[in-house]
């Protein structure tokens, strides 16, 4: 079973966030990267079904040159090539804009199954991979726990709302958008670190994809949420603290 | 061009809440008479009375047997066939698991891309989402021609916006049958189920301690264990320290897992990312303990500590032993 396993780069979960000047984007000086946690769990379900079925995982990455450091973590990891969509403008794309990008390098692969997250922990807007079905006609199903690969296809488990589950079956080829915690994840190895080194990574430009760019939505401006409640933030050592908040409880919200 | 459908999503015969808030978001980017709701499966008669009981401007049944179970190749094939034939000018979905599964798809083949988990809407149809799990507001505008996609977030417009409307006579209905095949639908939806029986029924709780990301490991739990404990309250936990095991499932708080509003919730390491407030912001007192002053939680928390839980927890666990 050859899979491509979609991969974003996002910042870094404890990475401070500071809004850009101009106001569209946020200020990426000295910032910490990451890999997306959905499409590490993606990674890793390619890397399982991969150990038992056999095959190949590809993992494929759309953003700037940083990116190459997120892809030689999935190359550390056990994916056995990988293809890097060099562009610079993947944050004012929107959504139709990325999947077109990921599609278009997709589809020369003509892959068993390609896996992502089931969103970005950046933008969030959990929809790259439904799109690059459908841009691909493949059939698709989202926030997948598990893969299982049958005669057929694949039976997956899809997450339903309010801790309900469904089996879904479906014939290969198939886009799946994985949900985070169906599998544990494993850590890169020193030799898989080492070995790495020596994988095709395979280098290509947005506009040698012909995936055009032009957004129908566009990102006006980003700033800080307003507060919903004002937070009485109770200041000093966390023995005041605390002693200060249990005081609180019981005698101005009297929940204790 | 001209209207807004409303895509109303449905659970066991009925419309979901969830459904009349995105009619209420309708509401702000025009009058209830350009407004249409769009209820879709195998039966919904049901569903199209009570929509229109709401005083919508018309009702459209998208009725066909294929449509049940719900699949994302019969939803989409059936609402471009709706979409083409109404024309609209915006189409607002909840942003439920279901409209995630299939909205974006049905967006791409219009050559469209949704703007989705809306949570606020300001004239001249800008629209306000949140990036970076809730630290910054994002405020989007349609720019293309054809139809705006947009999805609204659980509990972001008021529901009883909609009912203001209810008395008016009640709006026509009409059906529409798109042409489906069995052929179009390529995948085989199962039956849902749960994993096991629930032993902790955190929605009754009085009290709950929750303890997200900022635990770090799985042998630090005795702490937050140890103030639940001093507290008499229940222990939760957001998503991803279920995802490690560390906590089972049915003590996840948040969209995929449990709805809870005890008299105190008190967050413990827990950023606050949309998926577990919509899970407890309705809380009679939050507190939260964090170490970064601009996480999400501080704006739904009433109190909060800016700090290191590691002191913070196992002072608060003395103070409350020691007033006992």
């Amino acid at each position: 079973m050859k899979i491509v396993v979609a991969i974003k780069q996002v910042p870094d979960r404890d990475a401070p966030v500071r809004i850009a000047p101009g106001g569209k984007w946020i200020d990426e000086t000295d910032l910490q990267w990451a890999m997306n946690e959905p499409d590490a769990y993606a990674l890793e379900e390619a890397l399982q079904l991969k150990e038992k079925n056999g095959g190949e995982v590809v993992a494929l990455s759309a953003g700037p040159e940083r990116t190459g450091q997120t892809i030689r973590e999935a190359l550390a990891k056990g994916a056995d090539r990988a293809i890097q969509v060099v562009c610079d403008d993947l944050g004012t794309r929107d959504a139709l804009g990325v999947a077109k990008l990921l599609a278009a390098a997709i589809k020369p692969e003509n892959p068993d199954l390609v896996l992502t997250g089931l969103q970005s922990e950046d933008i969030g807007l959990g929809q790259t991979g439904v799109i690059a079905a459908e841009l691909l006609g493949l059939p698709h199903a989202t926030l997948i726990l598990h893969v299982e690969k049958t005669d057929a296809g694949v039976t997956v488990k899809r997450e339903l709302e309010e801790g309900w589950f469904q089996s879904i079956e479906m014939p290969l080829p198939a886009v799946l958008t994985m949900q985070s915690g169906g599998t544990k994840l494993r850590y890169a190895t020193l030799m898989g670190i080492k070995r790495a080194k020596t994988k095709e990574l395979k280098s290509v430009t947005a506009a040698e994809l012909g995936a055009d760019a032009a957004p129908v939505v566009v990102l006006e401006q980003i700033a800080l949420p307003k507060k919903q409640k004002s937070t009485q933030i109770l200041p000093g050592s966390p023995k005041e603290a605390a002693a200060a908040l249990i005081e609180k409880l019981k005698t101005e919200a009297r929940v204790l | 061009m001209s209207g807004i459908l409303v895509i109303l999503e449905e659970r066991g015969g009925r419309i979901r809440s969830s459904s009349w808030e995105a009619l209420a978001a309708a509401l702000k980017l025009g009058p209830a008479q350009d407004i249409t709701a769009v209820v879709i499966g195998a039966q919904t008669a049901a569903l199209a009375a009570e929509a229109a009981a709401k005083g919508v401007g018309k009702v459209v049944r998208v009725e066909h047997p294929l449509l049940a179970p719900y699949t994302a190749d019969g939803y989409c094939a059936a609402l471009e066939q709706l979409l083409q034939n109404q024309g609209p000018t915006q189409v607002v979905f909840p942003h439920t698991y279901q409209v995630r599964d299939y909205a974006p798809a049905l967006a791409a083949r219009m050559g469209q891309s949704l703007i989705g988990d809306v949570v606020a809407i300001e004239d001249g149809a800008v629209f306000t989402r949140q990036l970076m799990q809730g630290r910054l507001n994002a405020n989007y505008r349609h720019s293309g021609n054809g139809p705006c996609f947009v999805s609204t977030q659980a509990g972001a417009f008021r529901a009883d916006a909609v009912d203001a409307l209810a008395g008016a006579s009640p709006a026509t209905i009409t059906t529409f049958t798109p042409n489906l095949d069995a052929s179009q639908i390529r995948t085989e939806p199962g039956e849902p189920f749960r994993e096991a029986a629930q032993t902790v029924d955190l929605g009754s709780a009085q009290r709950i301690v929750s303890v997200g990301r900022g635990i770090k490991e799985e042998q630090n739990l005795g702490l937050v264990k140890d103030l639940a404990a001093a507290l008499g309250a229940e222990l939760a936990a957001s998503r991803p320290i279920c995802d490690n095991g560390w906590l089972p499932m049915e003590r996840q708080v948040g969209s995929s897992g449990q709805t809870v509003a005890p008299k105190l919730y008190l967050a413990v390491g827990i950023s606050g990312a949309i998926q577990h407030l919509v899970g407890m912001k309705g809380s009679q007192c939050i507190v939260a303990i964090n170490k970064d002053p601009d996480a999400p939680i501080f704006e739904v928390a009433d109190y909060g500590i800016v700090g290191d839980l590691f002191e913070v927890v196992p002072a608060l666990t003395e103070t409350v032993k020691a007033a006992k």
